[in-house]
């Protein structure tokens, strides 16, 4: 399973709003897995699809930093949520004609389309879910990859789960389930102990 | 509240000279600039000029109404725009220097305002739009550099956004968590001509929602907790003091018998004379307050962040604690450290106002005594040595002739914590520092801001000679401008808070922390112009306040006071809440 969580941020479409929202999740010490940015349907918003290698807790608390900023809008995190979540990779591929057929076959498996072909190598688009990609590499190794470029995932919430998104905010303050709550309580910290640095 | 000035709510905006039917007036873009300050009721500037805002400047003198102050070094205009917000409630700090290096000199203003929650507006020149890029003269990547220390900040690029976007900006400064905002204002645009439009209807951010109400069931569901508390105690913040909620908060404390310790920032939102009164908590608050917190079954934090100062060791803090609630307007407070077991989102004020009617009076008579039998077993107090004067002595005679009417703002440092334990601050609003960021150098340029903020009150500047020395330039500006503090130096001839952690705690190897060699305080503050006495003697203390006091102007006192003097009660590094050490 892929641990990372999957964040979907919409932000205003302005310069410097990818600084912004990538300085905070490096300034919190979380780690992005991919990022992916693109237009909605509306022109002034634009949509992050952020995977954060995180857990429930610190993601939390990075949603909600991210929330603070100015510039963007919502935020959600759908993890937990029925989402649909692709992402696109172009793949050349080693292919003298000698290989090609049973490159071919994987790519039908996949549903991948050949999208440019060379004397010896060819370009294959492929889309879906990470871990298919994942497993797509996988297969193509032995035939030897020249070269890989991945979009990271974008990511919608499903038609019924769209009024039950999370908000991200945590305006409840509910503690998350299976965290002790309450000072004292051995785990109960996310921050470093700092106490005497002056 | 704070000062006996009537709280600007927000933008006192001026009717507009020109009826809304005539045509708009044409100006240049610095102009456009500087009418939108007066829109958003600045009086004070603190700035700093250089090439890339020399238009600012130049327009500047046709503005009497916007009263410019020359600092001698940009960090001191951040800070004194800092202290210049900080002590006048709803009020907004305003700073101007140029791109590059001056624009790089107000970082650490801003970020000292970031963590303290300060609204200020820094306006940077920055080199014309289309040098933007390439390394030309004087460029510096302002937005990028400020990124992590600003609320938000803007880049302008078109005259028609100067006017929206400065109105944007004071209300993204003043409304909600405030905080800095820079304006990145290329030098073309200020010269650029344009039209002068303020915008008139409040600004709407779908980004920037107002805060939320608080939740009438969690609430309620607090007045429950409360009823039902054997041992609650209140923790309050600096939230408390940014939203006005001294008044609930002592409401809720009387009507319930609930004892109420805070914050360094949060000094002064609860009177420290109050029988309910507890004292500061934490790694330097009082034994009382921390032995309450950790026998309390029910706490309730108020508009703060319970940062580490706060829970010394994260363990030790209230481990007796059944419920933990709290409430701040940040919902990434909640949850940071610690985890509450309720909490709510919200104003202080708005959910303290709104909590109270649901609370019924009561008494928890067997808690209270043993709050008091603590007070009696472990009061704040320090030690005389013979032929030393100790800062304390120093507070204790600045207490007694100013009460509760002066503003102390202290620097960072041994100096920092005395001033927070021995002046009895009774009103909110009187006692300022740099309790996030921890800034030396803060006081003396905050100060000047402080005065201009709250003129008829007595202004002191409590600091070590060390941060003095940090920002001592702005001695010039206190002259010029005859800004009237009374600049107290504690002069211990030592980094002191260092000293004495390397004494306690880095096994007594004093490394880089003389400062025996420091400057004649007395020929330096007579070099700038300034009023200025010295002694270590305590009989000397009374006459000398009494003189600075009775002079119209800025003053400098030192006080060499004992060099091993040092800051009690104190949890040792790494230690517990109750693990504090007092003095002996
Ligand atoms: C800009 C800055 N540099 C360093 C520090 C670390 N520091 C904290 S307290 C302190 C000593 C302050 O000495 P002084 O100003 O003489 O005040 P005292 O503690 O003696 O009252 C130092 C160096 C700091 N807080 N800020």
């Amino acid at each position: 399973m892929n641990p990372s969580r999957l964040v979907s941020v919409m932000v205003e479409n302005k310069p410097g709003v990818l600084n912004r929202v990538a300085s905070m999740i490096r300034r919190r010490g979380f780690n992005i897995d991919s990022l992916s940015v693109g237009p909605t349907e509306d022109a002034t918003v634009s949509r992050m699809t952020i995977a954060v290698h995180v857990g429930r807790q610190a993601a939390e608390q990075a949603t909600k930093q991210l929330a603070k900023l100015i510039d963007v809008i919502t935020i959600d995190d759908i993890t937990e949520l029925r989402s649909v979540s692709h992402e696109l990779m172009l793949i050349r591929m080693h292919a003298p004609p000698e290989q090609r057929a049973e490159i071919l076959d994987v790519v039908t498996v996949f549903l991948g389309r050949i999208v440019d072909i060379a004397a010896s190598s060819m370009i294959i688009e492929i889309t879906g879910t990470t871990q298919k990609i994942d497993n797509f590499v996988e297969l193509m190794r032995p035939y030897g990859i020249e070269e890989l470029a991945r979009s990271g995932a974008v990511a919608l919430v499903r038609g019924d789960q769209a009024g039950a998104r999370l908000g991200g905010l945590g305006l409840d303050g509910a503690a998350p389930e299976g965290s002790r709550t309450g000072a004292g309580a051995a785990g109960a910290s996310v921050t470093a102990d700092t106490t005497g640095d002056i | 509240m704070i000062g006996a000035h009537p709280q600007p709510d927000s933008a006192p905006a001026p009717p507009l000279e020109t009826p809304a039917t005539a045509p708009p007036r044409r100006m240049t873009g610095a102009q456009i600039c500087l009418e939108s300050l007066l829109r958003e009721g600045v009086d004070t500037i603190f700035g700093y000029p250089g090439g890339a805002n020399l238009y600012l400047y130049r327009w500047l003198p046709d503005y009497p109404n916007l009263h410019h102050i020359l600092v001698r070094h940009e960090q001191g205009a951040a800070h004194a725009a800092d202290g210049y917000a900080r002590s006048r409630r709803g009020a907004v700090g305003v700073c101007f220097a140029t791109s590059g290096p001056g624009a790089l000199n107000l970082v650490t203003g801003l970020g000292t305002a970031f963590m303290d929650s300060v609204p200020v507006i820094a306006i940077t020149g920055q080199v014309p739009v289309s040098a933007i890029g390439t390394d030309s003269f004087q460029e510096s990547d302002v937005i990028g550099s400020t990124m992590s220390v600003v609320k938000h900040s803007y880049l302008l690029t078109r005259v028609e956004d100067i006017a929206p976007t400065i109105k944007e900006a004071f209300h993204v400064a003043r409304s909600g968590r405030p905080g800095p905002v820079v304006i990145d204002f290329p030098k073309d645009l200020q010269a650029a001509v344009g039209e002068f439009n303020y915008p008139e209807e409040p600004v709407r951010m779908r980004s920037f929602p107002p805060p939320p109400q608080p939740d009438p069931n969690q609430l309620r569901e607090i007045a429950r907790i409360i009823k039902e508390a054997k041992r609650p105690v209140i923790l309050s913040g600096r939230g408390v003091l940014i939203s006005g909620a001294e008044q609930e908060l002592l409401e809720l404390s009387h009507r319930a018998h609930i004892p109420v310790g805070w914050t360094l920032l949060g000094t002064g939102a609860f009177p420290l004379q109050d029988p309910m009164a507890l004292q500061m908590v934490g790694f330097m608050g009082a034994g009382y307050t921390n032995k309450a917190v950790c026998d309390a079954d029910v706490v309730i934090m108020i508009g703060m962040r319970c940062d580490d100062r706060v829970t010394t060791r994260l363990d030790s803090f209230a481990p007796r604690v059944e419920h933990l609630i709290h409430i701040d307007i940040d919902p990434a407070e909640i949850g940071k450290s610690v985890v509450p077991h309720l909490s709510v989102v919200a104003d202080a004020k708005t959910a303290l106002s709104r909590l109270l009617p649901m609370v019924e009076p009561k008494r928890e008579h067997e808690w209270l005594t043993q709050i008091d039998q603590w007070k009696e077993e472990h009061p704040i107090h320090y030690v005389r040595r013979e032929g030393f004067l100790q800062p304390q002595e120093v507070l204790e005679a600045m207490y007694s002739r100013c009460k509760d009417e002066a503003i102390v703002v202290a620097d960072v440092g041994q100096n920092q914590i005395w001033a927070a334990l021995w002046f009895n601050y009774a009103k909110p609003g009187l006692f300022l520092n740099s309790g996030g960021l921890g800034t030396m150098g803060y006081a003396f340029p905050a100060s000047m801001g402080v005065k201009f903020s709250n003129p008829d009150r007595t202004v002191f500047c409590v600091t070590g000679e060390g941060g003095f020395m940090m920002n001592m330039q702005e001695m010039a500006t206190m002259v010029e401008n005859n800004i009237d503090v009374k600049v107290i130096i504690l002069n211990n001839a030592s980094l002191g808070m260092v000293r004495q952690f390397q004494d306690d705690f880095y096994d007594g190897v004093r490394s880089a922390v003389d400062l025996t060699f420091t400057p004649d305080f007395v020929k330096l503050g007579e070099a700038f112009g300034m009023k200025a006495m010295t002694t270590r003697r305590l009989e000397d203390v009374g006459p000398m306040l009494d003189e600075a006091l009775a002079h119209k102007g800025p003053v400098l006192l030192n006080f060499d006071i004992d060099p091993d003097a040092n800051v009690y009660p104190i949890v040792p590094l790494g230690k517990g809440m109750l693990d504090f050490v007092e003095a002996s």
